[in-house]
């Protein structure tokens, strides 16, 4: 087993239900609820002997790296908010998160290969799960950047 | 001047060895100084490229 890249299936069904706030919609009310402030994201990594994927409905710590500088549970996303509004172009809707995802002065000396991406205000739902090759850090810095946010690349497309 | 396992060290001093890996999913550039054999400082820099998309489907009546 190994770590598979893909948007979590729970995050698509929560998705219908409104779980996940990405952006500052203005809504219908359905109660009193109309303009909500979008939810707050971190990110996770994982070691390369993990089993991250599809299946994840929400953080684990089972398989998490740990070393010095690096905390639990990883870091949150940053920005005036974790993602950028959410847009589409075609048939396809996209966002990204605002800002690379650094994880700063850690030692991490089992090799990692992937990063979870769930969101903290709601309970800690999975997104979902990005794999990269194999990584170490030493005293360093590992910086994840993000792709450009279109209907192509945008790190959640939903086309 | 940069941050190793043994504080700070000027870089001038070390061995600087670096890579790079480019795939579909990922453009991904490490640096690596060692003192003699020993591994004081890496870090790395992964560009995503791709990321899995969702495909939405609909049925007909």
């Amino acid at each position: 087993m190994a770590n598979a890249q893909a948007m979590c299936t729970s995050f698509k069904k929560e998705l219908m239900n409104g779980h996940h706030q990405f952006g500052a919609p203005t809504l219908v009310s359905r109660t009193s609820l109309t303009v909500p402030t979008p939810d707050s994201f971190k990110a996770a990594l994982y070691l390369a002997s993990a089993t991250r994927g599809a299946a994840d409905t929400v953080y684990s710590v089972t398989g998490e790296v740990s070393g010095t500088g690096y905390t639990a549970g990883g870091v949150a996303l940053t920005g005036a908010q974790d993602w950028i509004e959410p847009n589409s172009s075609g048939t396809t809707a996209f966002s990204t998160p605002t800002a690379n995802i650094v994880f700063t002065t850690v030692t991490l000396t089992t090799a990692f290969d992937a990063v979870l991406i769930y969101n903290s205000t709601q309970g800690d739902k999975a997104v979902s799960v990005h794999t990269f090759g194999s990584q170490t850090i030493t005293a360093g810095t590992l910086t994840l950047t993000m792709p450009t946010n279109d209907a192509t690349t945008g790190l959640i497309r939903i086309a | 001047m940069i941050t190793t396992t043994k504080g700070l060290m000027d870089e001038a001093s070390l061995d600087k060895r670096t890579g790079v890996l480019d795939n579909a999913n990922e453009h991904t550039t490490w640096v690596e100084y060692w003192l003699g054999e020993e591994l004081v400082h890496r870090s790395a820099h992964v560009t995503f490229k791709q990321m899995p998309s969702m495909t939405g489907t609909v049925e007909g009546f």
